[in-house]
């Protein structure tokens, strides 16, 4: 079972943190992260795997947190069971986009832009919409059980976010090594040569698109769970589509590991800002735009094209080792 | 409530505002035409130049209308800079990259001028700002005229240097065969970035016409840019005088919903006509080549 070892070594890595350490601080910081894991693995399916660049994640994300929060505020629905159901609500809300703009044919920056503007549309509606508290946001009762999704401590929101990203990596390992899989990678590198090959290419993207939804659409729900508010801005706000997508760039795009190492990497910038300038709205994402932009320019493959390559080159150079000292004893 | 008198307000309200789309527009569709990207810095940029212009009277004491002399030649080269040291060398020419890279700039800009000067909303004082003009029954706002006149004035001069100057020919050819245009010696470097310029130049235009009747703050070029997205979109990606009647057209569409369906619901109508087009007509209403 390749890769499997890698995935189950970091979770157990990862797993061990709170025993170590109680500290708030460290643990918000890395449920922050993995949060950004989850969300940006979604992205990755879609966008690493498939080539199709949203720029709207925030509408699966934004529909999984407020499914959520509504179903136990408004109805008295059981939050685990709210969970599940808001997966569920991303998941469709991603089929529906899909099935509309993959049947346009819309790709590239044309996908990118519709992208945009179902997210804006959704989060103009919440803003004004009742059943969301409108401009208000929307409040989840504070009741600190286990059986309400509530702790009174970090540990086990970490435990859970760290399970969800676990799965998220089973799954892309999963379907990096499918059918599935390399129909997506073969429509990323050339859709036409796909399709003349008999990919369905528009099922195929239908599929990988309610796939990261539901991805994404987890990291909502969380998100709900974990601050018990949100509102239109931040359930639908531009900032978690840029995240969405900055995590899996910066790590590495369209490998499995590659989100986790983007979010880490990135939530550890935005960290730094703060400390060298003070909390100031703005600058965290300054950094993060400007570490988009080197990427691109620099490491196109990102973090985790930059270790293969290193590990290639390693492994090249010790091939290559003997017969130099040879000479060089001869 | 349906009162012409009413209505015929809105449309020419709509009117002058969509000019103002137009010429923002009309931007985003000359990068589109020739470079092939949709430059997400677009809004950004608008923002930047409103804040400049904003500076420039709070702080020179200069007239926006004045202002526009300095800022169009600063944006020029603002832009051509962009596109020539910054999107064109990080992209390595990959589509998907000038996505990400123009996604890049337009978070940084942003969250630069948030961070500057937070968010804040700023308006300035002009004497000029309520005067009227009285045509009819209707009351025009002077600013919006000049607007719409100085936008029409700007597309016009845009598509005299595209058909008659030197420059103006290398890009369209540019436009229409990148290789066969390199191969006659054009530097299609130089041209992406020249194209960039104009681009923005008609942003600092823009942003000089808005100061007068608009706020200023670091998210306000967020609302025009999707809307120009839309108005290029119904256009018909690249082409000019599209954007044109698409600006107008946006703009009426805008002052009339939202006189009808309150702002909110006014600005949702806009982002559904823009899914729509782009669902059912990605080439455009206008029928311009895709």
């Amino acid at each position: 079972m390749k890769g499997l070892a890698p995935i189950l070594a970091a979770v157990a890595l990862l797993a061990a943190v709170p025993l170590i350490t109680a500290s708030n601080v460290v643990l918000n910081f890395l449920v922050l992260a993995l949060l950004i894991a989850l969300v940006g693995q979604g992205w990755n399916l879609l966008g690493g795997y498939g080539g199709q660049y949203s720029f709207g994640h925030a509408a699966f994300f934004g529909t999984g947190a407020y499914a959520t929060a509504i179903l136990q505020v408004h109805y008295g629905i059981n939050a685990w069971a709210g969970f599940a159901i808001g997966i569920a609500a991303g998941a469709l809300i991603g089929a529906v986009i899909g099935a509309l703009t993959f049947r346009s044919g819309l790709k590239g920056s044309h996908f990118a832009l519709v992208t945009l503007a179902f997210a804006e549309v959704l989060r103009i509606i919440a803003s004004v919409a009742p059943i969301t508290g409108a401009g208000v946001g929307t409040l989840i009762k504070l009741d600190l059980r286990p059986e309400a999704f509530q702790f009174q401590s970090r540990a086990p929101f970490y435990w859970i976010a760290l399970a969800l990203v676990g799965i998220s990596l089973l799954l892309m390992r999963a379907i990096e090594h499918s059918r599935f899989g390399a129909y997506l990678v073969a429509i990323r590198e050339n859709e036409d040569a796909a399709q003349a090959l008999g990919v369905n290419t528009t099922i195929v993207k239908l599929g990988a698109m309610t796939i990261s939804a539901a991805i994404t659409a987890a990291g909502g729900c969380f998100y709900a769970q974990y601050f018990l508010f949100i509102d239109a801005g931040i359930a639908y706000g531009p900032w978690i589509s840029i995240e969405a997508l900055l995590a899996p760039i910066i790590g590495g795009v369209g490998t499995v590991f590659g989100p986790l190492l983007g979010a880490l990497v990135v939530k550890t910038l935005g960290e730094l800002g703060k400390l060298a300038t003070g909390d100031a709205p703005g600058l965290d994402l300054v950094i993060y735009g400007c570490v988009l932009i080197l990427v691109v320019a620099v490491a196109p493959r990102g973090i985790a094209g930059m270790l293969l390559d290193l590990r290639r080159r390693f492994l090249s150079s010790k091939t290559a080792a003997p017969p130099a000292l040879e000479r060089g004893h001869g | 409530m349906f009162s012409l008198a009413i209505i015929v307000t809105a449309v020419l309200n709509g009117l002058m505002t969509g000019a103002v789309y137009a010429l923002i527009a009309v931007g985003l569709t000359l990068i589109y035409g020739v470079l092939h990207i949709i430059n997400f810095a677009h809004g950004a940029l608008l923002t930047a130049a409103m804040f400049a212009a904003f500076f420039a009277h709070k702080l020179l004491g200069l007239d926006p209308y004045v202002a526009a002399i300095f800022l169009t030649p600063l944006f020029f080269v603002l832009g051509y800079a962009l596109q020539r040291c910054v999107i064109g060398p990080a992209a390595h020419g990959d589509d998907r990259n000038i996505l990400l890279v123009t996604l890049g700039l337009a978070v940084v800009i942003e969250n630069a001028l948030l961070y500057e000067f937070r968010a804040d909303t700023r308006t300035i004082n002009l004497p000029y700002a309520f005067d009227v003009i009285e045509i009819g029954t209707t009351f025009l706002a002077v600013p919006r005229v000049v607007a719409f006149v100085v936008a029409f004035a700007v597309a016009l001069a845009l598509w005299l240097i595209m058909r008659f100057t030197d420059t103006g020919k290398a890009i369209r050819a540019v436009a229409r065969e990148k290789l066969g245009a390199e191969l006659s010696g054009i530097d299609v470097a130089h041209i992406y970035a020249v194209t960039f310029g104009l681009g923005t130049a008609c942003l600092a235009i823009a942003a000089c016409l808005l100061v007068p009747t608009y706020y200023v703050n670091p998210h306000v070029g967020n609302a025009f840019v999707l809307i120009a997205f839309t108005v290029v979109v119904l256009g018909g990606m690249g082409s000019v005088p599209g954007a044109l009647i698409g600006g107008l057209f946006v703009g009426v569409v805008e002052s009339l919903s939202g006189y009808y369906f309150g702002e909110s619901l006014g600005q949702i109508s806009i982002f559904v006509m823009f899914i729509l087009v782009l669902l059912l007509r990605p080439s455009g209403l206008f029928g311009a080549r895709a």
